[in-house]
């Protein structure tokens, strides 16, 4: 069937795109969202079309108070004309998921297993990351 | 032991096994040592090239690696299996493998690889960024990981925060690894090596020094599979296959469970089930130290000891030559040889001890033998048992 195509005006809408694609853009907008199941009310991180946990599709974007634990830590030893020592961690947010980070404006070497921490978007190479800082106890 | 698992123990052997360009094999591409490799594994089985007609095969750059393998053999495989799934592969390889023999899709499998990662002139930072574009890692490669070796830091520092795991316990795996590799005239690096050059050795990624990681260098492994009533005609003693099992439960260290337990605490379970042996009937056991941790975790998950007494079970030489179990008798991807993926040298080693042929590292009545690999970032798991006639 060979229907002509109709002209259309385009939705106000933004148009529907992935789980990816919705959480960069909203990071691009300064917006950290991260996804929660609607059935088993898990937070699902990385994003994903399905629950991992109980494979329900329906799910809902909220926004993390970005509060947590480094879970594991580690200095990469660089040299310096690669940029030098950074750091990589773990970190276990209050809220239920666990995600690669760093810890920023700090030695790498003293940040430690169990350290508080909180979120914060930077730039780095032209795209917004989430990074943390160390936080103090009853944070 | 379920009617499965009775008939696929002892099923099928290895019976062949072949090596080359162990160490550094400049001048020699990648298809030329893994086809040296796989001529002498072929050959050790008494059999010709025309005879494989089973290939199981991958690389960690070609995508259809199988298909300019068999050319280049020669071969025209009915039965293929390229899966890739990290170091692992040549032992999760084993059980289609198997099944094919069972079934009689084929007669004689080949499981090669080869890799010149050390001589050759591949400019390794263009790989890198081609497999972000790729393979992408979007929510971990934004904080620029060095993988793999960060992931194994993140589990090393997990796993002396839980169990009080110390350096210097993961550096007695280094030193025994070393050891081991003194009585192997194929391995790579023989030098000394004490517990403090460990410990004092450059940061790589804390708390990992260059000296708990494993060697980054060219080498081709390949042994040949065959039926159990085929294999009694072999040249050589066959190393028959008892038990086989694979799990993984994530791909990026951000997404593992939990970092101080891999899936090898279900493939161990699940091969030995298969093979009807407990793992105190295991003789040697070849697992796959891409780093030192990796031999702590799998002796705990594979149940050779209790989760968090790894550090305790290779202390004062446990796993050395002498000690109380031996672990990569051939010097392992730590001191002999990791060519990207090690998974075949651990097949190499077992078969080598069960034949009696492994020269001055031999241990006495070697008679069951787990080989277990890992790939990724502790991502996949296979354990395999591996046995003498006399066990079976």
């Amino acid at each position: 069937m060979n229907a002509p195509i109709q002209e259309t005006e385009l939705p106000a809408a933004p148009a529907a795109v992935g789980p990816d694609a919705h959480y960069a853009r909203s990071l691009a907008e300064g917006r950290w969202k991260v996804q929660r199941c609607n059935a088993c009310l898990r937070p699902i991180f990385f994003p994903r079309t399905a629950c991992p946990a109980c494979g329900s599709t329906e799910y809902s974007w909220f926004t993390p108070n970005g509060r947590g634990r480094v879970h594991s830590t580690t200095v990469m030893r660089r040299p310096q004309a690669a940029g030098g020592d950074l750091h990589l961690c773990l970190v276990d947010l209050d809220e239920g998921f666990r995600m690669m980070s760093r810890v920023d404006a700090v030695d790498p070497a003293k940040v430690a297993i169990g350290d508080r921490v909180v979120a914060a978007l930077i730039e780095h190479a032209g795209a917004p990351l989430v990074i943390f800082h160390l936080h103090g106890e009853g944070a | 032991m379920n009617a499965a698992s009775k008939a696929f123990r002892g099923a099928a052997a290895i019976t062949g096994i072949g090596s080359a360009g162990l160490g550094d094999a400049k001048g020699f591409s990648e298809m030329e040592i893994l086809s040296l490799a796989a001529q002498a594994a072929v050959a050790d089985a008494g059999l010709k090239m025309a005879d494989i007609d089973g290939l199981c095969t991958c690389s960690g750059s070609a995508t259809m690696w199988a298909l300019p393998v068999a050319e280049y053999l020669g071969i025209q495989p009915r039965f293929v299996d390229s899966t890739m799934l990290g170091g692992s592969s040549f032992i999760a390889q084993l059980l289609p493998a198997v099944h094919a023999l069972m079934a009689g899709d084929c007669t004689n499998v080949l499981v090669c690889y080869g890799s010149t990662q050390r001589s050759g002139s591949v400019d390794r930072a263009a790989v890198t960024k081609m497999r972000q574009v790729l393979d992408p890692q979007p929510y971990e490669t934004p904080y620029q990981p060095m993988q793999p070796i960060s992931a194994y830091a993140l589990a090393t520092a997990r796993h002396m925060h839980q169990y009080g795991t110390s350096r210097a316990q993961l550096a007695e795996v280094a030193v025994a690894a070393r050891q081991w590799a003194q009585l192997n005239p194929a391995a790579f690096s023989r030098g000394p090596l004490s517990i403090d050059d460990v410990l004092g050795a450059r940061m790589v990624c804390d708390p990992l020094s260059v000296r708990d990681c494993c060697l980054l260098t060219d080498g081709a492994g390949a042994f040949v599979l065959t039926l159990a009533d085929r294999a009694k005609d072999a040249p050589n003693p066959p190393a028959y296959i008892l038990g086989n099992a694979s799990e993984t439960w994530h791909r990026q260290i951000s997404s593992m469970p939990d970092l101080t337990v891999t899936s090898a605490s279900r493939s161990g379970p699940r091969a030995l089930a298969m093979a009807g042996v407990s793992i105190d009937d295991v003789d040697l056991a070849c697992l796959y130290d891409a780093f030192t941790i990796n031999v702590i975790l799998f002796l705990e998950d594979l149940g050779f000891c209790t989760k968090g007494e790894g550090g305790a079970f290779v202390q004062d030489g446990g796993i050395a030559p002498g000690g109380r179990l031996p672990v990569n008798t051939n010097g392992g991807g730590l001191s002999f040889g990791h060519p990207g993926m090690y998974g075949s040298f651990l097949v190499l080693e077992a078969v080598e001890q069960l034949r009696g042929a492994a020269g001055a590292r031999q241990q006495d009545g070697i008679e069951v033998a787990l080989v277990h690999g890992n790939g990724a970032t502790l991502s996949s798991q296979s354990t395999a048992i591996l046995a003498t006639e006399a066990a079976l």
